[in-house]
C-alpha cells in the first residue's frame, strides 16, 4: 500500500503547524512575564518560526 | 507640501487602475457564462491564468479582455527582446502579439513556449521528444522581461529616494525631510535592531550596506507584488537565488578564522564528535542560504497563489454571494499579505545579519566553549 504524497505533506505541515503555535504561545507567556524583554523574545520567536516555516514549505513543494 | 500634492494624484490613479482591471475580469466572465459547457473550460482558464500570473513574461500586461468579435485584447506595453543567437538580436516583444505569433528577426524566427524563448522555422513548428520537452534550438535569453523592468524600476527608486534622504541631511542641518522622515526610522531600525545585536559593534559596517539594500529590495518588490500591475518578482526562484548566492558569498568570503575552525575542527566537544560535526557543519554552509531561498520564494510565491485562488472565487460561484464572500477574503488576505511582505524582507535580513555575524565573529578562546 502507497501512501500518497499529499497525507504525508499534509502531516509535515500539521506538524509545522503545532510547531509554530508552540512558539508564538511561549513567546506570549515569555512577553507576559517580561514585558522589557519583548522585543528580544520576539526576534528570537521570528527566527525560529521562520526555521520551521521553511520545512512547511519544503513539503508543499514535494506535492 | 509638494510631495503631498503629487502623492495624491498617483494614488488616484492607481485606485482607477484597481477597479478597472478588476471591473474588466469581471466583465468578461458575465458576458460569456450562459454557456454551460464551459464550465470545464473556465475552471482549466482560471489555472492557466493563476499560473500565467506566477510566470516571468516577455511584455508588461496589465490586463486582457475578450473583444465582442472573440479576439482576446491586452493593456501594456512591450518590452525589448534580446537574444544571443550567433550575434547580438534586439527587437521588441511586440513582434510575439502575446506568446502567441512566430516573431521574424533578420531572416530568423522565433516563437515563445512556456515563457522561453525558441527557434523555430517560418510556421513556428516546435518538435518535443518523449517527455515533451521542445526540442528546439533555445538562444540564450537576456530579454528585459517584466521582472527585469520591476528590478531596473525599484533600483531607480531606491536610488532617487535614499540619494535624497541622504542629501536632505546636508540641506537640512542633520534633519531628514519629506519622505526621508518614513524612511529614516526604518534604517535606525535596520542599524539598531538588526546589525549591532547580530554582527557587533566591531564590524557591523562594512555589512550594513548589503543588509539595507537587499531589506528595501525585497520590501519594494513585495508591495509591488500586491499592486495589480501583476508582478511577481520576490516569488521568482532565480531572483531570490541571486539574492541567496550574494548572502553566501558574502558570508563565505568576509568569514575569519574562527568560522572556518568551527566548521571543520569544533573547539570545546570531544574528538569523535569533531569527525561527526565537520560535514554536518560543511553541509549547513550551503544549507543555511538555500533556506533562505526557498522561504522568500515559497512565502510569496503561496501568497500570490492564495490571492488569485480567492479573487477567482467570484467566478466560480458566479452570485453576489460569492462576489462579496470574495472580496472580503480577498480583502483580507491582502492586508495579511501587506505584512507577510515587511516580515518576509525582515527575516531575510535578519538571517542573513545571523550569517554574517557568525562569519565575522571572533572568539576568545582562552574561555574554551
Amino acid at each position: 500500500m502507497e501512501i500518497p504524497v499529499m497525507v504525508g505533506a499534509g502531516l509535515v505541515v500539521i506538524g509545522v503547524g503545532f510547531g509554530i503555535g508552540k512558539i508564538g504561545g511561549s513567546a506570549m507567556e515569555a512577553i507576559a512575564r517580561q514585558p522589557e524583554a519583548s522585543g528580544k523574545i520576539q526576534t528570537a520567536m521570528l527566527i525560529a518560526a521562520a526555521l520551521i516555516e521553511g520545512i512547511g514549505f519544503a513539503a508543499l513543494f514535494a506535492v | 507640501m509638494q510631495t503631498k500634492l503629487s502623492l495624491k494624484p498617483i494614488t488616484l490613479v492607481l485606485l482607477l487602475i484597481t477597479f478597472v482591471s478588476f471591473g474588466q475580469h469581471h466583465d468578461t466572465k458575465s458576458a460569456d457564462n450562459t454557456h454551460d459547457d464551459a464550465t470545464i473550460d473556465k475552471a482549466e482558464e482560471r489555472k492557466q491564468y493563476i499560473n500565467h500570473h506566477l510566470k516571468d513574461t516577455h511584455d508588461f500586461t496589465l490586463f486582457s479582455y475578450t473583444k465582442a468579435n472573440g479576439e482576446k485584447g491586452h493593456i501594456g506595453f512591450p518590452l525589448p527582446v534580446i537574444l544571443w543567437d550567433n550575434g547580438l538580436k534586439i527587437f521588441s516583444s511586440s513582434k510575439f502579439h502575446h506568446e502567441e505569433a512566430v516573431a521574424e528577426h533578420n531572416g530568423n524566427f522565433y516563437k515563445i513556449e512556456h515563457s522561453m524563448v525558441y527557434k523555430t522555422d517560418a510556421a513556428g513548428t516546435i518538435t518535443y521528444d518523449d517527455h515533451h520537452h521542445p526540442t528546439n534550438v533555445k538562444p540564450l535569453d537576456l530579454s528585459i522581461t517584466k521582472s527585469v523592468f520591476m528590478i531596473i524600476v525599484t533600483g531607480i527608486l531606491m536610488l532617487l529616494l535614499f540619494r535624497g534622504l541622504g542629501k536632505s541631511y546636508g540641506k537640512n542641518n542633520g534633519i531628514a525631510s519629506g519622505l526621508g522622515r518614513f524612511f529614516e526610522p526604518i534604517i535606525l531600525y535596520i542599524r539598531d535592531d538588526v546589525a549591532i545585536p547580530n554582527i557587533g559593534e566591531k564590524h557591523y559596517k562594512k555589512y550594513m550596506s548589503f543588509l539595507l539594500t537587499v531589506f528595501f529590495f525585497v520590501w519594494f518588490l513585495n508591495i509591488f507584488g500586491l499592486t495589480p500591475l501583476g508582478v511577481n518578482v520576490t516569488g521568482n526562484i532565480a531572483i531570490t537565488f541571486s539574492l541567496a548566492l550574494l548572502t553566501f558569498l558574502i558570508t563565505t568570503f568576509t568569514a575569519k578564522k574562527d568560522y572556518w575552525q568551527h566548521i571543520f575542527w569544533m573547539p570545546g566537544v570531544p574528538y569523535l564528535m569533531r569527525i561527526v560535526l565537520a560535514p554536518i557543519e560543511l553541509l549547513g554552509i550551503f544549507i543555511k542560504p538555500f533556506s533562505l531561498l526557498i522561504r522568500l520564494y515559497a512565502n510569496m510565491q503561496a501568497g500570490h497563489i492564495v490571492l488569485m485562488s480567492l479573487i477567482a472565487l467570484m467566478y466560480l460561484f458566479n452570485s453576489i454571494i460569492g462576489s462579496s464572500l470574495s472580496f472580503l477574503l480577498s480583502f483580507a488576505i491582502s492586508l495579511i499579505e501587506v505584512l507577510v511582505a515587511l516580515l518576509q524582507a525582515y527575516i531575510f535580513t535578519m538571517l542573513a545579519a545571523l550569517y554574517f555575524g557568525m562569519a565575522s565573529e571572533e572568539h576568545h578562546h582562552e574561555e574554551a566553549h
